[in-house]
């Protein structure tokens, strides 16, 4: 394994956005990092910047106004960067799919790695998933 | 609550019609679209009525708009009921009397065509910029609608 | 642990929604504010007009997760209304254990963020660890962390099982020490006073100009609860007080949501004792035509939904309006004046509901040049409690950001 492949699954970097959620999937993942749940013991940090992030963690239906910055976003990670639609709404836009203001799924915009179903998914489902995703770097 | 309807009734008389209180203190009144700023003055000043919203509602043949507002110290509200034809969609804003209907005048004109007359500030508040002008989500008549 | 730069806006783990306060500054003074709204707009009101009032309230309860219990409480309030039908006892009792649950462990996920904003971080992780307890009772009700799906038309969708009544009210008095180490945190700590007091003030006028409500109003000493004002649920039927400030600052909101839990601890525990035995369901099977409107009044304020029926099972119109639209527009007063270093604090003190919320930055006034991204801008903020700290002779106990 190259060095960087090992720095990558040992300490994964987690860039977080919203393309227009009604914040449920946003609070959970935040939750991943207090004491109950506790991620930084698996190394996995939540970074302020996509330019530091091995994975991208996507919630939200993908909104209207939001859409154009989404290839914009993906296209500042350093490659590789996992996208993983966080929450049925990024997963398949949920109850939103019809609605005047949501455009294409997010999958259409990104290529997404892991899909965590959930409304919202629980901490430990993100866990999961985020731990499937490590497991493909 | 009667007060508050009979100084309705009272204040405005002919242009506010069929007022009623419904159950749950839900007061109703129809309103001429002329006499809506001075309605919202009274129930203001006169009964320090809080501004809580106002639905616009595309009727087929009208825009309603039902402005409500609340009477904290009754438990109730008060919604005034404004029809407007489409073929002539406006209506004094209440926005120079309330700050608090700028934005909710700004949501009734980009989901419905509403023009409200004296709005300071008549922009967008949450379509997206690319959304097609005249085109009013909440509108029935096939003015609604994506591109 | 390495330094990381927490902005706020799609790169800040802490305020989950795009956001777009612009601030126009000249100096370190903010003079004027820029809201731009739409990056959460779904559309929800057209999707209810498609929806049968069965779905509704699954519509509902995902406008906004924090308030996922508000907006299905207001609902069924409007659909009630609408029909006559008068909820079974116990169900009221039910409705309003939920609403408070949902305000204590809103209230703590805010009194995390305005301690992380503050550079208390420890504070965030303890505010948010206490929280897991309410989390836990509600998934034992209702069987989720969020989302609960517990209201429906005339009451409620799940029973509280009796005999878990005891193990309830134990949880519960756990978080009477917490809420008491929080108060303390607040009430007697001088750079807390010193960061918070005179700061984002908002006077009982401008709450009136702005239609502004829920703690936001409060804390300006304007005395307006939809629960006492126009009773619902059983909020008439046990003993607490609506809690008010007198100054309408930073400190006073936060105040006021500290002092809030307790009342809804009290409205909680009481509800659990009197629960009465009994149906939990009227079993409303059809909503008429007419008109109904419901308030409830959430952790942000009134919520308030307007529904009008055609006799048909969708409804003709389906309006929502939530707190944070009146609450979020009073900041373009509170922050004006006010320094840039205490503009992330003020603009999160109306705890907006982040479905409204936007994206903050900060541009020089004359030129429009970008001055600050809305990460600068809580560094900012935690600095100037370090610099406090450091002037007040207190060691420097500010952990890193998580």
């Amino acid at each position: 394994m190259g060095w960087r492949r090992w720095a990558r699954t040992k300490s994964p970097w987690v860039f977080h956005f919203s393309t227009g959620s009604c914040n449920n999937c946003d609070i959970e993942i935040l939750d991943c990092l207090t004491p109950r749940f506790d991620v930084e013991r698996f190394g996995i940090q939540l970074v302020g910047s996509i330019r530091h992030a091995d994975i991208l963690l996507v919630t939200g239906s993908v909104n209207r106004r939001v859409a154009p910055t989404i290839r914009e976003l993906y296209a500042k990670a350093p490659a590789p960067c996992l996208v993983v639609a966080c929450g049925t709404c990024a997963c398949g836009q949920h109850m939103f799919k019809e609605s005047y203001h949501t455009m294409d799924p997010l999958d259409a915009y990104v290529p997404v790695s892991v899909y965590i179903p959930g409304c919202p998914p629980k901490p430990e489902a993100f866990i999961s998933g985020i731990v499937k995703a490590v497991h493909t770097l | 609550m009667s007060t508050v309807l009979d100084t309705l009734r009272n204040a405005f008389p002919g242009r506010l019609l069929n007022c009623e209180e419904r159950r749950g203190a839900r007061i109703y009144c129809d309103a001429a679209p002329e006499v809506i700023v001075d309605a919202a003055r009274e129930l203001m000043d006169g009964h320090r009525a809080r501004f809580i919203t106002a639905t616009g509602t595309d009727t087929r043949n009208a825009v309603e708009i039902l402005y409500h507002f609340s009477i904290d110290g009754e438990g109730a509200v008060v919604s005034l009921r404004v029809t407007l034809p489409k073929d002539r969609l406006e209506v004094d804003s209440l926005a120079p009397l309330i700050k608090a209907a700028e934005w909710v005048e700004r949501e009734i004109h980009e989901m419905l065509g509403v023009r409200f007359r004296g709005h300071p500030d008549p922009r967008r508040l949450l379509l997206a910029d690319d959304w097609p002008e005249g085109s009013y989500p909440l509108r029935r008549d096939g003015e609604g609608g994506q591109s | 642990m390495s330094e990381r730069i927490i902005a706020i806006g799609p790169e800040h783990p802490l305020q989950e929604e795009p956001e777009c306060f612009k601030l126009h500054v000249e100096g370190e003074k903010v003079l004027s504010l820029d809201i731009q709204l739409g990056y959460n707009h779904r559309g929800v009101e057209k999707l209810a007009e498609s929806k049968s009032y069965d779905q509704i309230l699954f519509l509902m309860e995902r406008i906004c997760g924090i308030c996922s219990t508000s907006h299905p409480f207001a609902g069924v309030n409007a659909l009630e209304n609408l029909v006559g039908v008068e909820v079974p006892e116990r169900a009221k009792y039910i409705r309003s254990i939920l609403g408070e649950m949902e305000r204590i462990h809103s209230h703590l996920l805010w009194l995390g963020l305005a301690g992380h904003f503050m550079g208390y971080n420890t504070l965030f992780m303890w505010a948010w660890k206490t929280r897991e307890i309410v989390l836990d009772l509600l998934e034992r009700i209702s069987g989720n962390r969020q989302n609960y799906s517990m209201f429906k038309v005339g009451g409620v969708r799940r029973d509280v099982k009796d005999d878990e009544i005891p193990s309830y009210l134990k949880e519960l008095d756990r978080l009477l020490p917490a809420l008491d180490l929080f108060r303390g945190a607040v009430a007697d700590d001088p750079v807390v006073h010193a960061r918070t007091k005179g700061i984002g003030v908002l006077t009982a006028e401008d709450i009136r100009r702005f239609g502004a409500v829920g703690p936001t109003a409060r804390a300006s000493g304007v005395d307006i609860d939809v629960r006492r004002d126009d009773p619902y649920a059983a909020y008439s039927m046990v003993d607490w007080k609506v809690v008010t400030g007198t100054r309408g600052d930073v400190y006073d909101k936060v105040m006021v949501r500290i002092l809030e839990m307790y009342e809804s601890h009290a409205i909680i525990t009481q509800c659990l004792r009197k629960l009465p035995p009994g149906e939990i369901d009227a079993r409303v099977k059809e909503i008429p035509a007419g008109e109904g409107i419901g308030r409830h009044e959430a952790p942000r304020g009134e919520v308030m939904h307007y529904v009008r029926s055609d006799g048909t099972n969708r409804p003709a119109r389906y309006k929502v309006r939530a707190p944070s639209f009146m609450n979020v527009a009073t900041n373009t007063k509170a922050v004006v004046g006010q320094t840039i270093s205490d503009a992330t604090l003020i603009l999160a003190a109306v705890d907006p509901c982040y479905c409204c919320s936007e994206r903050v930055s900060a541009v020089e006034r004359r030129t429009g040049k970008r001055l600050w991204s809305g990460a600068e801008l809580v560094r900012l903020s935690q600095d100037a409690t370090r610099r406090l700290r450091a002037k007040m002779g207190f060691p420097h106990e500010i952990s890193k950001d998580p």
